[in-house]
């Protein structure tokens, strides 16, 4: 089990002052200007060191998206936007970081502007985080008025300012370009890719777009060293990672941990177990709405962290992990899920905004088991014309809970089909 | 919008209050010289704070022609966004989470509780204008679920008496206490902390640099 002082966030829980004293005494801004004068190259060496991936849900290598940022300066200026649209079911790890450890996002901003030639970061929070955007811009005025950020930040002849700015209710403004026409003032749609962010983002401008936890670890990594950080977790998967565990456990909570932790260990440990005991497990969601459940028979071996979930077809995605006991309706369940991506589907590309609606309405006669056995291979069938097939994975989003559903409770909807079946005969005869 | 004529008054006119002005100039500021337009979700929800939670077309036409932008690019961001209000709402905004990690957790007797106590179903507002029921997807505090979202609060950890409760008490002209209803600090495992046990260190000993950052 992870050390307390390998933990990154020390006041997760608020427990300590959030205020810039509070967060002196735990370490941050502690050396920024020497950090500073390491330079550009450095700072993202050392992060790619540390093998760092993204903590946003796609877990790309930070360090390598940093160096896609043009090296020759352009004359247009650097944007560093920082992604705090936490909008994930089951997600809620940022929002601590923003109301409760938020120095360590605004040294990150700062670091990590100058691992990308970025003087501006604009931090994007759900419009519904209304207190923990508050949170954030005192520790940012707070920053400011010490200096810390703002003209010379920290003394150290590196300009850089940073703005929060609040969305409005949109999941779909988590994905990163939709993100950036939300923050130029437009309806968050997608964009296409090619080209990337990083030549032409924000105003036209390059630009890296990063979840919160990614940024605020990033002081920690540097005045730990990438090793360190490389050293916990397993290859290629490597460090702390704050875990949300909600649903059926006897102990909701969040939690920063080691990367690969058993899934098992982390519910056990940390969230008092699954209500009624392991054996009453009937399925995992491990890493927010949008990647496929797990049955109990892959739950007690599998670990936590990008690789081994995709080895098991499901994902990391934003380490928050959902735990179903065995009174879940679980077809409900994910029919729930499916609503809300109809819900949220922006409309722009047919096979997600026809998709999502026709897949929910199958899903919720799946729920009754109204509905032919046939439909079952149907609707898996069109999963996969929605998945890949849309700018953004909203699509992919939509149609992975659903392929996980049919893979492994498919006898469950057969099952419900034909008690459905059987009742209307009796009621017919 | 709907083509339908409207169910309610649209005022004629709107402008910023000389206070919301000030406000609305040191949002603009925030942005590059020319692209005021980012300004306008911070805005709009100005101006559906200056007019009790909702916003009538002439706050949209005051913010386009505020931003330099189209009028009917300002409607489409206001349609976009759930958190615009495009009719009257109550005094209190109750949006109940429906979503997974709530629903597992009871979240339709949150709003069974709701409807009973407010005497509406949801998408209604009560007569006295005070409450309008909703049901929202995921808000972002699931592991503190079931939750509800008033105006700008979050309220955790319920159950249907809790709710009662705060209704009750927001009724009364009260303020009910935000966060955890079961006496949570915030996230925290309620059997007692099974990390952060121990005193936060400045320079954690143990595989860290000296000083002066990474060799």
């Amino acid at each position: 089990m992870l050390r307390d002082q390998d933990r990154i966030f020390t006041n997760l829980y608020g427990f300590h002052d959030v205020g810039l004293k509070g967060a002196k005494s735990r370490g941050d801004w502690d050396g920024t200007k020497e950090l500073i004068a390491l330079g550009r190259d450095r700072i993202t060496e050392e992060v790619k060191n540390s093998g760092l991936r993204g903590r946003g849900g796609a877990g790309f290598s930070a360090g390598m998206k940093w160096s896609f940022m043009p090296k020759e300066p352009s004359g247009r200026p650097h944007y560093l936007v920082v992604n705090a649209d936490e909008g994930e079911p089951g997600t809620c790890k940022d929002r601590e970081i923003l109301r409760h450890d938020p120095h360590k996002l605004v040294e990150g901003c700062l670091l990590a502007g100058v691992g990308m030639s970025a003087h501006t970061a604009y931090v994007y929070v759900r419009g519904e985080f209304f207190r923990e955007a508050e949170a954030l811009q005192r520790a940012v005025d707070e920053a400011r008025d010490a200096g810390l950020i703002g003209k010379n930040a920290c003394k150290s002849g590196w300009d850089f300012e940073i703005y929060v700015h609040l969305g409005a209710g949109a999941y779909i403004c988590g994905e990163e370009t939709a993100l950036i026409e939300s923050l130029e003032g437009k309806k968050g749609q997608p964009r296409l890719k090619p080209p990337f962010p990083a030549n032409v983002g924000l105003y036209g401008c390059p630009t890296t777009v990063n979840n919160v936890e990614t940024i605020a670890v990033v002081p920690t990594i540097m005045r730990r060293g990438g090793d360190w950080f490389g050293g916990l977790g397993r290859p290629k998967n490597t460090g702390t990672k704050l875990f949300n565990i909600s649903g059926h456990v006897n102990n909701p909570c969040t939690v920063e941990e080691e990367m690969g932790i058993p899934l098992k260990d982390l519910i056990e440990r940390h969230a008092g177990g699954v209500r009624g005991g392991w054996s009453n497990l009937l399925a995992v969601i491990p890493g927010g709405a949008s990647v496929p459940l797990l049955p109990r028979s892959i739950c007690g071996s599998v670990r936590m962290d990008f690789d081994a979930l995709q080895e098991v077809k499901s994902g990391l995605g934003t380490a928050a992990v959902m735990v179903m006991d065995k009174s879940t309706d679980v077809v409900r369940a994910i029919a729930r899920l499916s609503r809300f991506y109809m819900h949220e589907s922006c409309g722009q590309c047919t096979p997600c905004r026809e998709g999502t609606g026709w897949m929910w309405r199958v899903m919720e006669r799946l729920v009754a088991g109204k509905a032919r056995v046939e439909e079952i291979d149907l609707l898996d069938e069109v999963t996969r014309q929605v998945e890949g097939h849309t700018i953004c994975a909203l699509g992919d989003a939509a149609a992975w809970p659903i392929q996980g559903l049919i893979r492994h409770f498919r006898p469950e909807l057969e099952r419900r089909i034909r008690e459905y079946e059987a009742s209307r005969r009796r009621a017919a005869a | 919008m709907s083509a339908a004529p409207d169910r309610f008054q649209q005022p004629e006119t709107f402008a910023f209050t000389k206070e919301n002005q000030e406000r609305a100039k040191s949002i603009i500021a925030k942005y590059p010289p020319g692209r005021q337009a980012s300004a306008v979700l911070p805005l709009l929800d100005l101006a559906q704070r200056q007019h009790d939670g909702w916003l009538p077309r002439a706050a949209l036409e005051h913010v386009a022609n505020l931003l330099e932008m189209t009028q009917i690019s300002v409607y489409e961001v206001a349609t976009f966004y759930t958190m615009f209000n495009l009719e009257p709402v109550g005094r209190f905004h109750v949006e109940v989470c429906t979503n997974l990690p709530c629903w597992l957790r009871g979240s339709d007797e949150v709003v069974g509780a709701c409807r009973k106590n407010l005497g509406i179903d949801v998408g209604e507002t009560t007569e006295d204008g005070l409450f309008t029921l909703a049901e929202a997807e995921c808000q972002g505090a699931c592991v503190n679920a079931p939750m509800v979202k008033i105006g700008d609060d979050f309220y955790e950890d319920l159950t249907p008496e809790a709710t009662e409760k705060i209704l009750a008490e927001l009724r009364a002209g009260g303020k009910p206490k935000p966060g955890s209803q079961i006496g949570r600090k915030s996230s925290e495992p309620s059997g007692g902390l099974t990390t952060l046990t121990t005193k936060p260190d400045a320079k954690p000993a143990g595989k860290v640099k000296e000083s002066g950052g990474p060799s």
